[in-house]
């Protein structure tokens, strides 16, 4: 077995040369092909299916649609309630779970007693399928009968509420940030260890108070983490889909409608495949917007806030 | 500017059962000058750079008091001790520029624009950094990042600095360089100054007192010169100076001026004569620096504070030579004029200069000699 690895550089040529006669593309061909068959084909068949008349209960009306299916979408209230929708659940996902991460990232970055469990427990939403997340909140916690929350308002003297028909929008919310939390937890928590301990001992002998530290020498050393804590999860939140479906169901209404879901309800409540795939390009487009706007937005940031 | 006053300063890190005997620094007593430079030595773990963080606030002390210009700050935080720090690794603010690292600490403290632009733009001037001040950190070599950290200290004006090892990651010219510098600057700015450091040479060229310390505990404090000819025990004898003393062991003979055994008989004369009076008898450790030994040539009829073995080991370094001579059981190293061959297995003679002899006890390592009154 040996043999063959000892022979290359004893003919005394560098490991480089060889490189150069492997069959390169025959090795990257897997890798390549799979990315072909899961990504490329999927696209083309939605961009072509998106100008394509192409309704199930239809079958025999086919043909080139030209506009008309991003037409009908867009004359239709339903998508521009999805888009909102969707917005709406990035944003407010991204901020809280950014927000509240933040804040655990930094308790658990201090030594206490169990910290090694309570991390362990902070972390273990991530762990939860979506699908799971979704019964879990409304069945035990949501559920204005047997919910947890309902028997903690009734002990309180209130009336329970009844989250998922009442605030569904806030509802998912709450459950997509439980479940994200840990993610950006996790990642600005592995930012902060590596944050060398001599520059937070350089800027208190330099008078720095708590507040200075964090603002100054913190968040500018998170800068790239939280870049792809943003990146990655507006990624995520853009596609959310299993906590919608079983719990709201979109409703009531298209209250919790999204851009998956609308194009879920298109495929397979109307059976209308043509408008089905021109919103999944639209939600791609939209997808793209968003990450080259956050790219610019910041990149941007890190290069100003960097002369600071 | 500051006078600076530790007194009886412990630090002891606790866990389990520890006592004073795990003391990382014991019973630490020191009043400096005002702009006085201190160099705190000695080898890994003695407790050094415990000290000086002590100073700074960043540990806190388990006993004693630190005081700087009589205020006790024992208990203050570090911002508020008007201490500035250049740590080893330079600390330096990686996301913000040359001149941004420079007057955070003055912008912290809301100084108006104009004056901290000027006290950058002076500090710049002094290190020879006034060109750099628009880069960041990662585009500077490590000679520039140590000045941009030096720059960092000294705009703030401080009372006192505190310098970790500061030239440990320069390479050898540039940390010959940047000593001189140091001690330039300190000069012009007359700050009560400590100075971490492991290296002996550092040290010795750079301290106007030096504290030697071992396992947590003083050795000496003393000027580098003293150190040098009047060491308090083996350990300062051994880690001040290069190549290190030699080390002889013998007995203090009836005449009370010289220590031997069978392989050599060395007699005190100068200064040192009369110190053994009280030690007649007693198991002694004699040191001699390798520069204090000198070629005999084998004619020469003197016969006595001589070392007699064979070559060892020949390291010519150009100016000087060093040999390596075997004496009995001792490796004697000496440094010899490079003009003078000899060759490796050859008998040679050694002349001790008697009037630079140390002698220790052989069981309290102390030295047995009075050093005189400090001018």
């Amino acid at each position: 077995m040996s043999s063959p690895a000892v022979a290359v550089p004893s003919r005394g040529k560098p490991a480089k040369a060889n490189l150069s006669g492997a069959p390169v593309r025959r090795l990257l061909a897997p890798a390549v092909i799979f990315m072909f068959v899961w990504m490329i084909v999927p696209l083309v068949m939605t961009l072509y299916y998106a100008f394509r008349r192409y309704n199930l209960m239809m079958p025999e009306v086919t043909g080139f649609a030209g506009i008309t299916n991003f037409k009908l979408m867009f004359t239709d209230p339903t998508f521009w309630d999805s888009l909102i929708n969707t917005l709406v659940l990035v944003g407010a996902s991204l901020v809280i779970t950014v927000s509240v991460g933040l804040g655990l990232a930094i308790l658990f970055n201090r030594t206490f007693a169990g910290r090694g469990v309570a991390r362990t427990l902070a972390i273990a939403p991530f762990f939860v399928m979506p699908v799971v997340t979704g019964l879990i909140w409304k069945n035990m916690l949501f559920h204005p009968v047997y919910g947890l929350l309902a028997w903690v308002f009734r002990h309180l003297g209130l009336n329970p509420i009844d989250w998922l028909a009442q605030y569904p929008m806030l509802s998912i919310i709450i459950m997509v940030s439980w479940e994200w939390i840990p993610f950006a937890l996790l990642i600005l928590l592995t930012g902060l260890q590596s944050l060398p301990e001599d520059q937070i001992e350089a800027v208190r002998l330099d008078g720095a108070n708590r507040w200075q530290e964090f603002r100054h020498i913190v968040v500018p050393h998170l800068g790239q983490v939280l870049y792809v804590v943003v990146m990655l999860e507006s990624i995520f939140f853009l596609t959310s889909f299993a906590e919608i479906y079983t719990t709201t169901s979109g409703g009531p209404g298209t209250a919790t409608t999204n851009l998956p879901y609308y194009i879920y309800q298109s495929a397979f409540f109307q059976y209308d495949i043509g408008i089905s795939s021109a919103a999944a390009i639209g939600a791609v487009i939209l997808a793209n917007i968003f990450s080259i706007f956050l790219i610019r937005f910041v990149a941007g940031n890190l290069n100003t806030g960097s002369r600071r | 500017m500051a006078i600076v006053e530790l007194k009886d300063v412990v630090k002891n890190y606790g866990g389990k059962g520890s006592d004073a005997a795990d003391n990382a620094v014991d019973s630490f007593n020191l009043t400096t000058k005002d702009g006085e430079f201190i160099v705190l030595v000695g080898p890994s773990g003695c407790g050094k750079t415990t000290t000086m963080r002590m100073i700074a606030g960043l540990e806190n002390i388990s006993g004693g008091t630190i005081s700087i210009d009589g205020r006790d700050v024992s208990q203050v935080a570090p911002k508020d001790r008007d201490i500035a720090m250049v740590f080893q690794s330079y600390a330096l603010y990686p996301h913000m520029s040359v001149f941004e690292n420079m007057a955070f600490a003055l912008r912290l403290k809301k100084l108006p624009d104009a004056e901290i632009t000027a006290r950058v733009q002076e500090a710049a001037k002094v290190l020879d950094i006034a060109h750099l001040l628009e880069r960041k950190p990662r585009a500077l070599s490590g000679g520039q990042r140590q000045r941009v950290a030096l720059g960092r200290a000294i705009v703030r004006q401080p009372q006192v600095f505190l310098m970790d090892e500061p030239l440990s990651n320069l390479d050898a010219k540039l940390r010959v360089d940047m000593r001189a510098e140091i001690v330039k600057l300190h000069r012009k700015l007359a700050v009560t100054t400590f100075y971490v450091t492991h290296d002996q040479v550092e040290a010795m060229t750079m301290g106007q007192r030096i504290v030697v310390m071992l396992n947590g505990k003083i050795q000496q404090i003393d000027t580098p010169q003293r150190l040098y000819e009047w060491p308090a025990n083996i350990f300062v004898a051994g880690f001040i100076g290069t190549p290190s003393m030699n080390f002889l062991r013998g007995k203090v003979g009836a005449d009370k001026r010289s220590v031997a055994n069978e392989h050599f008989n060395l007699t005190l004369t100068g200064a040192r004569g009369g110190a053994l009076a009280a030690h007649a008898g007693t198991e002694a450790i004699v040191g001699i620096r390798p520069e204090h030994l000198s070629y005999l040539a084998p004619n020469d009829p003197i016969a006595e504070n001589v070392l007699s073995g064979v070559v060892e080991v020949v390291e010519p370094l150009g100016s000087v030579t060093m040999i390596q001579v075997q004496v009995g059981p001792y490796r004697v190293t000496a440094q010899i004029e490079s003009h003078l061959t000899v060759a490796m297995g050859e008998p040679i003679r050694l002349r001790c200069q008697t009037d630079k002899l140390q002698v220790f006890d052989a069981t309290s390592e102390q030295s047995l000699l009075q050093a005189p009154a400090a001018s």
